[in-house]
């Protein structure tokens, strides 16, 4: 038929709904159409960390249920001494508010850069590593206080022991993928400063045409890291 | 499928996916930051939910729906979920679905152990 010779970038003739899957799944070419390979290799590349991060997350649901010691409570845990009084949870609500902001500049990155406009998308992809280099900042912060608290992997002042080697490990591996973001993000940010993407310039390491789509796979990445605090932030500050 | 049914085909799919024919993803700023807005007032909700003291199924209940819509925008309209192919939805929404049985599986084993840790050593350590 017809549809099937299309490609990406031209008008989508292909069926919709159920019909579509099959078309697409069964089709000689790509099947993901009207994704490129670099968005759709992201797109895989972030549900096998939806795999890593939900075994991080399941690991500690069954360290919780079964342990018989009493589970530290992360609102008091986690509160700060401000102004005379603690408050629950105050760093974590910031920190969230952080991220979720840094989506936010993030999203629009994409909407400029998709309009070619180079120099509000490489200020706006500074501003969200500025906001992603806060929360590292923050979280910093937080393993410091807890640490000269004596939380360690192995044990803490509240509780059960394994609120230590879970809490170091989940918001460490998070840590870990904002850390790496903000670098992925500067390194977008100045090819996208320099005009790499409005001449094609090929990449030093792929050395293939740069184009703004580079921006909204990055954009893939940075919203997924948004993404899993706010499952960290269910089950673990709030749970 | 003949000439013309397939011709039908090739028309709705025309007429209902008017966004996946411009290059790029290309959306009005006003939905980012209506999302962006909705993003803030969601967590400020799970925020009070625990500020609140809010306890048991209603805690639980509270909880899960304001993470899952939160996470719903941020894939839907931040990832453009909401506009791509059915085919790649499928491919990346279904998968963590399945999980969903894994989780079941440890709840059960978990179960199983904090009731042999209590039937054999007692409460305490």
């Amino acid at each position: 038929m017809a549809q099937t010779i299309e490609t990406h970038g031209e008008p989508d003739l292909r069926p919709v709904g159920l019909r579509g899957i099959a078309a697409d799944f069964s089709s000689d070419q790509r099947a993901f159409k009207t994704a490129s390979w670099g968005k759709a290799m992201m797109w895989i590349f972030l549900l096998s960390d939806t795999f890593v991060f939900g075994c991080f997350l399941i690991a500690y649901m069954t360290a919780r249920i079964s342990t018989p010691v009493a589970w530290p409570n992360p609102s008091e845990v986690f509160a700060l001494h401000i102004g005379g009084e603690d408050v629950p949870l105050i760093l974590i609500a910031i920190m969230t508010f952080v991220l979720i902001s840094s989506s936010g500049t993030m999203a629009m990155a994409v909407n400029f850069g998709y309009r070619r406009d180079r120099h509000k998308t490489a200020m706006l992809m500074l501003l969200t590593a500025l906001l992603g280099a806060c929360f590292v900042g923050m979280q910093a912060f937080e393993w410091t206080k807890l640490i000269t608290e004596g939380v360690r992997p192995w044990e803490n002042p509240w509780g059960a022991a394994q609120f230590g080697s879970t809490f170091f490990m989940i918001t460490g591996f998070h840590g870990t993928h904002v850390t790496i973001g903000v670098i992925f993000l500067l390194i977008v940010a100045r090819k996208v400063w320099r005009g790499d993407f409005d001449e094609e310039r090929r990449g030093f390491f792929t050395s293939r045409r740069g184009r703004y789509e580079a921006v909204e796979i990055m954009g893939l990445y940075w919203h997924f890291v948004d993404l899993v605090w706010v499952f960290i932030f269910a089950f673990f500050y709030l749970w | 499928m003949n000439e013309t049914t397939a011709h039908a085909h090739i028309q709705t799919a025309h007429a209902q996916t008017p966004h996946s024919q411009a290059p790029g993803q290309q959306h009005p700023i006003r939905l980012y930051l209506f999302v962006w807005g909705l993003l803030f007032v969601l967590s400020a909700c799970s925020y009070m939910v625990d500020y609140l003291g809010i306890q048991s199924y209603l805690r639980w209940t509270l909880i899960l729906v304001f993470m899952m819509l939160k996470a719903g925008l941020i894939v839907a309209i931040f990832m453009h979920m909401a506009w791509e192919r059915l085919a790649l939805v499928y491919a990346i929404l279904l998968p963590p679905v399945l999980v969903l049985v894994f989780v079941a599986l440890m709840v059960s084993e978990a179960d199983y152990t904090i009731f042999t840790r209590l039937a054999f050593f007692g409460a305490g350590p």
